[in-house]
């Protein structure tokens, strides 16, 4: 068989040629010129300094490695992560787009009273608490590098802005109570419509060349319980202004509410408060209808955490 | 002679069974054309299935399989519409199609020479543009999407790297009017709506430029 192939191969090849002489010339679709770019909206919200004015000094030096870090903690801070995920993934355009939790919304808003844990948080502190829960690794101590870092970056962004004010923009969005109760199944529908593309059917993102380029959204590589992201309506108002990727606001208000349903109604790794049974640490940090953390939802008790790192 | 009888009905068995196989073979495809109206397609993309830079003919070799197989059915149905593709893919039966998608996805990265880097000013453009986007207009970096230096990703974001300039802007400019406009969710019609003439030509000056790596898969 393998003798034989070259040869009819080669009769074959004989017969095409003359039947095509010359390949297609045609260049594929004609260029005409684009339509005209829809001007840049006039900005409503608070605009950080480019980062071209990033300073050429040793405190420039800090504001560049934050900026690092951010986008790529698991490399600049990998001591400190436990999971594939990037502050960039919940913060976009590195810490700078407005509705996407800003670091300029956050900044000025510290030192802050916070009720996730009963006392006044410096900013430091706060960043910490992203280690601990969303990058579900362990926080760097106070003082170090990586906080210093991440603290110059989130400051030199805010340069200008005023003091404890709340400005447009910071944090998601806060979405009004839908209309229908968020439901698994019809976030299921829409998440299969408009997220499994990136995401993946499984919800575990996607990764290429090494590095995560969609973010895992459930299971041992995503946030944990403790994460400001399991909430609902934080996911909600995330999801409303921000996906699908580049079309955000192009979802329905329901949309967004039962999709960000559908994602936090999936197991992640334990709150790492967790305290001696799932009811209890219910009880003691999840007591809102927007966490899902110790119910039942699509036949599974949530809280068990994952196992498999 | 009874040998030679016995090597003759041989060779005959193995004429019709090659004739009558189920299973097209997609190197044979590629290099020889289906015999019935398709042109091989290393004609015009190459024997490596690198393409033709200076006239647009893209890169196959080690683009995903799925991918591969829906553009050859997009430019039959005419949501990718092409003159010189659509007859090509019309022409080519189910299986055909099947089994040029997987050889081209098989085939290795060729080792192209990436074209020369673009000047001062349109590098610039064109960097930020693939690795920052421009979120005040909404506009997502383009390896948000297709990877760290535009390797690719999965079955439906193709590998940037590795394309031409002329490929790269055709296509943008083929979403930007509408004559190709089978993206799932309308993530590139959405995208390139967004970019100015100057901005296509300093993205395709910029991904032409950079050298083809492979797309891997790496869990930490």
């Amino acid at each position: 068989m393998s003798r034989m192939r070259p040869i009819l191969i080669s009769v074959v090849l004989l017969l095409i040629a003359c039947e095509h002489p010359s390949p297609p010339t045609s260049v594929s679709a004609a260029q005409v010129p684009a339509p005209a770019t829809s001007p840049t909206k006039v900005a409503d919200h608070f605009v950080p300094p480019p980062e071209s004015t990033i300073p050429d000094d040793d405190f420039g030096k800090q504001v560049a490695l934050g900026r690092q870090i951010f986008v790529d903690p698991g490399r600049y801070a990998k001591a400190y992560v436990g999971n594939q995920l990037s502050c960039e993934n919940c913060h976009l355009d590195a810490g700078r787009l407005a509705n996407s939790a800003p670091l300029w919304g956050a900044y000025p808003m510290y030192p802050a009273y916070r009720s996730k844990n009963h006392h006044v948080n410096t900013f430091a502190e706060r960043l910490q608490g992203c280690f601990n829960y969303s990058m579900n690794g362990k926080a760097p101590p106070l003082g170090d590098p990586v906080l210093v870092a991440l603290e110059s970056y989130a400051y030199w962004m805010s340069k200008s802005e005023p003091i404890g004010t709340s400005l447009p923009g910071r944090g998601y969005p806060k979405l009004a109570k839908p209309a229908l109760t968020p439901d698994y199944a019809r976030g299921e529908v829409v998440f299969k419509r408009d997220c499994a593309l990136c995401h993946g059917g499984d919800g575990q993102g996607q990764q290429a060349a090494g590095r995560t380029v969609f973010p895992p959204l459930w299971g041992p590589q995503s946030f944990n319980w403790g994460a400001g992201m399991e909430q609902v309506n934080n996911a909600a108002g995330f999801i409303k202004a921000n996906m699908p990727l580049g079309r955000g606001n192009t979802l329905t208000d329901q949309d967004a509410w039962d999709v960000a349903y559908y994602m936090d109604g999936h197991e992640r790794p334990q709150d790492p408060r967790f305290n001696d049974s799932i009811p209890a640490t219910r009880a003691a940090y999840h007591d809102t209808p927007d966490s899902l953390y110790g119910i039942t939802v699509n036949g599974q008790l949530l809280g068990k955490g994952t196992t498999d790192r | 002679m009874n040998a030679l009888r016995a090597t003759l009905i041989i060779f005959c068995m193995l004429c019709a069974a090659d004739a009558l196989a189920d299973t097209p073979n997609g190197a044979t495809l590629a290099q020889q054309g289906n015999g019935h109206g398709v042109a091989p397609c290393m004609a015009c993309h190459g024997a490596d299935g690198s393409g033709q830079a200076a006239a647009a003919f893209p890169r196959l070799a080690g683009l995903s399989q799925a991918y591969l197989r829906k553009q050859l059915d997009d430019f039959a149905n005419g949501s990718r519409v092409n003159a010189t593709m659509q007859p090509v893919a019309s022409e080519l039966s189910d299986v055909e199609r099947d089994a040029l998608s997987e050889y081209y996805s098989k085939l290795p990265l060729p080792a192209a020479t990436p074209s020369p880097a673009p000047n001062g000013e349109v590098a610039q453009l064109g960097q930020r543009l693939a690795t920052r986007g421009r979120w005040s207009n909404a506009l997502p970096a383009c390896e948000q999407c297709h990877g760290p230096d535009g390797v690719g990703v999965g079955d439906h974001f193709p590998p940037l790297s590795g394309q031409s300039a002329v490929y790269l802007s055709n296509q943008l400019h083929a979403w930007q009017q509408g004559s190709r406009h089978n993206d799932p969710l309308r993530l590139m019609q959405s995208v390139s709506g967004k970019l100015s003439d100057d901005d296509v030509a300093a993205i395709s000056a910029w991904y032409a430029s950079q050298p083809s790596v492979p797309s891997k898969e790496q869990q930490p």
